[in-house]
């Protein structure tokens, strides 16, 4: 399995698996043949996104004069994709006096910061660090 | 939804699942390490909360 997984990174895939492991998550599992893994962090991850946003939670804007503002937009911008769909479609405005807004940032941040987890996890996985199913 | 107590066990559950998943090969130990997570976080928040009441800031 170890062989296995390394083998489909083998030529320089490795930066394009972290990418995709970014930009999708779970797509890095899937594309190293953890396919169960790969579909339960899809469906983690985009529901804690989706959840935060439906709770009135704020995508936050990266404000270099304000460093907490900015590692929480970097943590929002860790899930790749579903991200930058939400920000496209005006998604995640934010809304300070909802009793939900605190709960609904953390949703969001947490999402991100796993899928930085994932994508090292891919990574460990790529390099025959880690096996499993 | 409006309570932060079910907020709190949704958020739990999800993180519980993520951890369990990255960090346990095998489902039955995915299961047991996911369940041990939850209830720590639950449990956690819950006795911080508490410990909130005497020593307010």
């Amino acid at each position: 399995m170890r062989a296995d997984a390394a083998r489909r990174v083998a030529g320089g895939g490795l930066a394009l698996l972290v990418l995709v492991s970014w930009l999708v998550p779970g797509a890095g599992h899937l594309w190293l043949g953890r396919r169960s893994k790969g579909f339960i962090l899809l469906a983690a991850l985009i529901a804690m996104f989706a959840i935060g946003l439906w709770l009135d939670g704020r995508l936050f804007p990266f404000e270099l004069s304000q460093p907490l503002v900015l590692l929480a937009a970097i943590a929002d911008a860790a899930l790749g994709v579903p991200y930058a769909m939400a920000w496209a479609f005006g998604l995640g405005q934010g809304q300070p006096a909802a009793v939900t807004y605190e709960y609904a940032n953390a949703f969001l941040i947490a999402a991100g910061l796993l899928n930085m987890l994932t994508v090292l996890d891919a990574y460990d996985t790529a390099l025959g660090r880690k096996g499993g199913s | 939804m409006t309570s932060h107590f079910l907020l709190l066990l949704l958020f739990s559950f999800f993180v519980a699942v993520v951890f369990a998943v990255l960090m346990r090969s095998e489902p039955r130990d995915q299961v047991r390490f996911g369940a041990m997570v939850f209830g720590v976080f639950v449990v956690s928040a819950v006795v911080i909360g508490w410990l909130m009441y005497p020593f307010s800031l």
